[in-house]
């Protein structure tokens, strides 16, 4: 037993209304300098699509994360070492911007300094990378927003490729058509293939936190860490010739505070706290066969409050005041004790630290004799807001796919707990439910009354300090370890050099 | 007096200058310490040249090196008079394919206009005396026949004198100035490298191969 503390987050996609919020909070501090322009170390995409960049859940096409070989161990796809370092002159399984977008600005100036003809003055698209005006914009941030051009790009989504020819046929139907928002930052996982990949070294997950992070001045541009991360969330800065990613906002974390795209999320779907996880069951976390992958990872996560784990974990050194934290994370209950919040795509084999509660799924409304006819409302008798799960409107295939590589049970075991809460809910508050009703939903969700108002309680009504349960990091006090902290005093702590920028003139 | 200021002179003043400065600029400026890749910017044309570009010119600085450091076992090998058409032939053909490819290189960085605008002047310097200096190499190759075995009797000797802080210029004042240029841009290449991204060079990731998939850093000390 090897118990380490990891900062982990949750996402609740059901309150996620693709406002985009976390992104523009992001944008705003961290990657609004010169070559990052392309970068959303958070960004927001619609499912079913095609995301940012472009198909990055093919890994056929981008050979991203690990994969189980005939021997039952992980390798990642990308390469293996040798091939690593011949394949350093080019990278074929490189996205390159286009997969992104190239960035632009406006002409605004000219608005105000045009000639005066006949003519109003246009204010023409300039690439950010070249300074040149373009006249046809293919790509933007959010291109497929709310499904736009769906065919297209809908279509295409990975995640679809499980499903019958009639069950995608179904989705474009204009009365059936249905989406739902995929926030994702980097993942900060337990098995980064980003730092697997990294011919120089230069990823490394920090101990105590478990954040991920690139050392710029280790970094080399060899760019395999974007191939080697299945999210593609490190990205290559074309200016500075480095790798950047998300750092979790560590900077505010350490000052104990959420990471910025927690701090500004308007539908407060965000949820961040300690994990304890035994290290030593990383690597068979991440090799098991694909159907036990949810439950191998639940495993992996240790119970804060058992003795045995917490003796481990103080003789590694984690503070008392990360296993309280530990004990009062909002993840743990999401992940571990109520177990309906899943990792994205653990097929990929990274064992990632941020885990999805699905979104309930939408109504079923079709079209008939001109009316909507809400799901069974009729022939069932069932209230109008709940869908059976049998007739989800989104395939519990597609939800499979992306949250549990492919096993339906677990995907159906969170939605019958998730639809348990709700009639509960509805019978306490609208009573439209008889309580024969009630106890046959709450057993069908393996769960009772106490764990339905825990979750709800912490789902719907949370407060900020319920969302974001940030130990204390004590980085100042670990650093000590490393370097004299008077060296520091009166220098100006800005920027990545090891000396302090001097005036010359 | 020019031909000892060339010959003994400029290469000491480049090979020192470049250990010098690059060991300096990897302990001021490790950020700066890369080459920076512009395959997220363009990709095809990076292909068609950065790949015969690197391979072949990993192949010729070997064989540069090789009879160098093993003259006894280069001198077996190119005594053979067919080995010695078969090492002209490879030889020549990776010459060619790390002239094409660098050709492909300087055409993309021309006309891309994306990679020309992250391409610095030092970066252009560069590209010039590479090309000027596989040129040369190539030129020699073709028209001074049997460089395999006729540098290791002329050249070799001549930088090994240099090494062992011996310089004797009698092996090489007499060749033609063509074969001369391409020694001095040789030197003038090495004085390049700790000033442009040729540094990439001294980077180049061997600890791959061994190292643990995983990486974790820890503040305690300890651990």
């Amino acid at each position: 037993m090897d118990i380490r503390a990891h900062v982990s987050m949750v996402f609740h996609l059901d309150k996620c209304i693709g406002c985009h919020t976390c992104s523009i909070a992001c944008k705003n501090i961290w990657t609004d300098r010169k070559g990052t322009e392309y970068m959303w170390w958070n960004n927001v995409e619609t499912k079913p699509g095609t995301g940012y960049p472009t198909l990055w859940e093919d890994q056929d096409k981008y050979k991203g994360g690990w994969e189980r070989g005939k021997n039952e161990k992980i390798h990642l796809r990308l390469h293996n070492r040798l091939g690593g370092l011949t394949n350093l002159f080019y990278n074929p399984y490189l996205p390159t911007i286009d997969d992104y977008y190239e960035p632009w600005t406006y002409d605004y100036e000219n608005l105000f300094n045009a000639p005066e003809g006949d003519d109003q003055p246009t204010a023409r698209a300039i690439s950010m990378i070249t300074g040149k005006p373009m006249d046809n914009i293919e790509a933007g941030p959010n291109w497929d927003d709310d499904l736009g051009g769906s065919p297209l790009y809908a279509r295409n989504d990975v995640n679809l490729d499980e499903l019958s020819e009639g069950e995608r046929e179904q989705l474009n139907e204009i009365e059936r058509v249905v989406f739902f928002y995929l926030p994702r930052i980097c993942n900060h996982c337990l098995n980064p293939g980003c730092v697997a990949a990294c011919p120089a070294g230069a990823i490394y997950k920090r101990g105590e936190d478990g954040i991920v992070l690139i050392s710029q001045e280790k970094c080399r541009a060899w760019r395999m860490c974007i191939s080697g991360c299945p999210y593609k969330k490190t990205y290559y800065n074309w200016a500075s010739g480095k790798s950047e990613k998300c750092i979790l906002c560590y900077p505010r974390l350490e000052s104990g505070q959420p990471p910025a795209c927690f701090h500004s999320c308007v539908g407060r779907i965000r949820y961040l706290g300690v994990l304890l996880y035994d290290a030593d069951k990383i690597v068979n976390c991440a090799s098991v066969p694909e159907q036990d992958l949810v439950a191998a990872q639940r495993d992996l996560i240790q119970d804060p409050f058992d003795p045995q784990v917490i003796q481990s974990a103080r003789a590694n050194g984690v503070p008392d005041a990360m296993i309280t934290a530990a004990q009062n994370s909002p993840v743990y209950k999401f992940v571990k004790k109520w177990q309906i919040a899943l990792p994205l795509h653990p097929d990929f084999r990274t064992v990632p630290m941020l885990y999805y509660v699905p979104p309930m799924l939408p109504v079923l409304a079709k079209m008939e004799n001109g009316n909507y006819d809400i799901a069974g409302l009729d022939k069932e008798n069932l209230p109008a807001m709940l869908s059976s799960l049998e007739k989800a409107r989104m395939p519990i295939k597609y939800m499979a796919s992306m949250f549990s590589a492919g096993n339906v049970k677990i995907v159906e075991e969170v939605y019958r707990k998730l639809i348990a809460v709700r009639i509960f809910k509805r019978a306490q508050k609208v009573k439209d439910y008889q309580p024969a009703e009630v106890e046959a939903a709450l057993a069908q969700g393996k769960t009772n009354a106490e764990e339905v108002e825990a979750i709800f309680r912490l789902t719907s009504l949370p407060t900020y300090e319920e969302r974001f349960v940030v130990p204390p990091l004590g980085r100042e006090i670990s650093i000590e370890a490393l370097e004299r902290p008077l060296d520091r005093k009166q220098a100006t702590g800005f920027g990545i050099r090891s000396q302090t920028p001097k005036r010359e003139f | 007096m020019f031909d000892s200021a060339l010959f003994i002179g400029f290469p000491y003043v480049s090979v020192v200058i470049a250990v010098v400065v690059s060991i300096y600029r990897y302990r001021t400026e490790p950020f700066t310490y890369s080459s920076q890749s512009s395959e997220l910017l363009e990709n095809r044309k990076l292909f068609f040249g950065s790949v015969p570009w690197h391979y072949g010119i990993i192949i010729i600085l070997l064989a540069h090196l090789i009879p160098f450091l093993f003259p006894g076992l280069w001198g077996m090998i190119t005594a053979d008079q067919t080995r010695l058409y078969i090492m002209e032939l490879i030889g020549l053909s990776f010459a060619l394919m790390a002239t094409i490819g660098l050709v492909i290189l300087i055409l993309r960085r021309l006309t891309n206009v994306r990679a020309r605008t992250v391409t610095s002047i030092p970066d252009w310097l560069l590209l010039f005396f590479l090309l000027l200096q596989v040129g040369l190499g190539f030129w020699v190759a073709y028209y001074y026949r049997w460089g395999s075995d006729w540098f290791l009797h002329i050249a070799v000797p001549w930088l090994m004198s240099l090494v062992t802080l011996q310089p004797d210029i009698s092996s090489v004042i007499a060749l033609p100035d063509l074969v001369k240029f391409h020694f001095i841009n040789g030197f003038i290449v090495i004085l390049l490298l700790p000033f442009t991204r040729l540094v990439h060079l001294l980077t180049f990731p061997f600890t791959y191969i061994w190292r643990r998939n995983q990486i974790v850093i820890w503040n305690r000390r300890g651990r």
